[in-house]
């Protein structure tokens, strides 16, 4: 390709996941995210209990992240075959990760919030 | 700003996060302004090449009459075949509509080019139209010539054994049903190729890699056995990468018969014939031979040509391919050598490699740019190096990202990160994943 451009670079992504799915999961983060913002915002400050709650579901999301893009492209741990492969692999993982604890930490506010 | 500058074209393939997203909002593509012509482009073929190539044109040129002439309704991506033929993906997979590509102000003729006057410069449609042109792109693809083999037919395909994925995707679906009950079952698995030139010449060992992993995981495992027959020498026609080959042929255990051309089938007795060439050690002349090979599955690939059309208009090649009729053009420019106005782009194009959609992402531009050229009275600049890429799947899972050039070098895309002799997982997601979306975006033109 000569050119990189958002277009072809979402039209990637639809690929990998299909476009349905790959929609549903960006106004999924979209929300997560607004959501997150928007319990910093209210609370003006991180919850370190929250936030270490958010800590230990890092894992979690990690393997299911990795788990997942495995799944969407027939492919195994078994496949891993250079250094490049185990740093998309970990790439795959931290952004699992990240996801996780931010969804963690502002489902714990939101959760919360309610019952207070 | 644009990202041209640093070549991150095939890097786009990888689409690493925010950093990726934000960069890519950057690289929008910055179009000339259109130029103001008369033209008359006529385009024989709307698959891969003539798809790209209209696409492109209506944005640079204003007031050309471009007429895109295929009979054919639905558009193939041909990259898929081979994962339709190993049951990774569905056969509808690689099929969309042909006007689903095709932009808007041009004229799609629904027929065949039936005959081409390169000197009166008219091309005669199957339905009886004259389409006189300025400019001649030549862009038909290639026809598959099954009847070459005796024995042989179509209809046979997914029946006792035998495959034959390049036929299309309800063939590379039915070449599924015979390949999945050899990895079930077990017994000999044939894979072969054509002795003539070939579209996409990794799809044969591709094809074989993933039919022996999928057997090496099911119900064939430890009964089964892979043979390799070709009429070339050598495993691909790069050294350094038919030598990788050979060692990754010699890991697995395939047998390989080397200078095995493919003649005919006994489809009832499940033997097919070969014929062996040798070089005699003393005299150095070279020995036929007829062999016998059985199979319990066997994949056949025929020999492929230019199509009817191209090889009557005296467009090919008089000293070179006359057993297939690849069109006469210069190497580097694709513009043909006796009729200036006439260009070859994709498969039937006579280069010595180049029969993939990658190729035909580069061809493209440079037609482009010396069509362009032509119309403004001035000479091209850009120069196709006959770049070939072939995402070579070793695995389901595993792929070697392999590129190169006429001068059978290699010409890796990401040198230092993605290694083109390494079976790696990250050249796999390419092919599985981001290849599709990489080909859509260069039909329209995008890429």
């Amino acid at each position: 390709m000569k050119e990189l451009t958002l277009e072809t670079l979402i039209a990637v992504f639809e690929e990998i996941f299909g476009r349905g799915l790959f929609w549903t999961m960006v106004v999924a983060a979209l929300i997560v995210t607004a959501a997150y913002v928007y319990v910093l915002i209210r609370d003006r400050s991180m919850s370190m209990r929250k936030f270490l709650m958010a800590q230990l579901s890092m894992p979690f999301g990690a393997v299911a992240a990795v788990l997942f893009v495995q799944a969407m492209t027939h492919s195994h741990l078994r496949d891993i075959g250079g250094p490049i492969d185990v740093i998309v692999l970990l790439g795959v993982a931290v952004m699992g990760a990240i996801g996780a604890a931010i969804l963690v930490y502002t489902a714990q506010s939101l959760f919360r919030l309610r019952k207070a | 700003m644009s990202l041209t500058g640093l070549a991150a074209s095939r890097r786009a393939f990888l689409g690493l996060g925010a950093a990726g997203l934000a960069a890519a909002s950057l690289g929008l593509p910055v179009r000339a302004d259109a130029i103001a012509t008369k033209a008359r482009i006529v385009i024989i073929g709307a698959g891969a090449a003539g798809t790209a190539l209209v696409n492109r044109l209506v944005q640079r040129l204003d007031g050309a009459q471009i007429t895109i002439v295929d009979a054919r309704a639905e558009h193939l991506y041909q990259p898929g075949l081979s994962l339709v033929a190993a049951g990774l993906k569905p056969a509808s997979y690689t099929v969309s509509q042909t006007t689903d590509w095709l932009p808007s102000g041009i004229t799609l003729v629904a027929e065949y080019a039936a005959a081409i006057d390169p000197v009166a410069k008219t091309v005669a449609t199957s339905g009886g139209k004259s389409l006189p042109y300025d400019f001649l792109i030549v862009a038909p693809g290639l026809v598959l010539d099954h009847d070459a083999i005796p024995g042989f037919s179509l209809d046979m395909v997914g029946q006792n054994g035998i495959g034959a994925l390049y036929a299309g995707p309800a063939y590379a679906a039915k070449t599924w049903d015979a390949a999945r009950k050899f990895t079930e079952e077990g017994g000999v698995g044939l894979f072969t190729r054509p002795a003539t030139e070939m579209k996409c010449a990794g799809a044969p060992l591709k094809h074989t890699f993933l039919i022996d992993d999928i057997a090496s995981r099911g119900g064939a495992a430890g009964k089964y056995e892979i043979h390799y027959a070709a009429p070339q020498p050598a495993l691909f026609s790069v050294p350094i990468v038919a030598e990788k080959v050979r060692m990754l042929f010699g890991e697995r255990g395939f047998t390989t018969h080397m200078q095995h051309k493919l003649l005919s089938i006994e489809p009832g007795q499940k033997r097919a014939t070969f014929e062996k060439t040798e070089i005699d050690a003393t005299t150095k002349a070279k020995v036929k031979s007829t062999v016998e090979l059985a199979y319990d599955y066997l994949h056949v690939i025929p020999p492929q040509r230019a199509p009817e059309v191209i090889r009557q208009s005296g467009l090919s090649w008089a000293d070179k391919w006359t057993d297939q009729g690849w069109v006469e053009v210069d190497q580097k420019t694709l513009r043909h050598l006796r009729y200036p106005e006439i260009f070859a782009l994709g498969d039937v194009a006579g280069v010595p490699k180049g029969k993939t959609a990658a190729s035909v992402k580069w061809m493209v531009p440079v037609v482009e740019d010396h069509l362009i050229a032509a119309i403004q009275g001035r000479e091209g600049t850009e120069t196709y190096d006959g770049y070939t890429s072939c995402p070579l799947i070793t695995r389901v899972g595993r792929a070697m990202l392999v590129e190169f050039d006429y001068n059978n070098n290699l010409v890796p895309s990401f040198p230092g990160m993605i290694a083109p002799l390494e079976e790696l997982w990250i050249s796999w997601l390419m092919k599985e994943v981001a290849l599709k979306a990489t080909y859509n975006a260069m039909l329209r033109g995008k890429a």
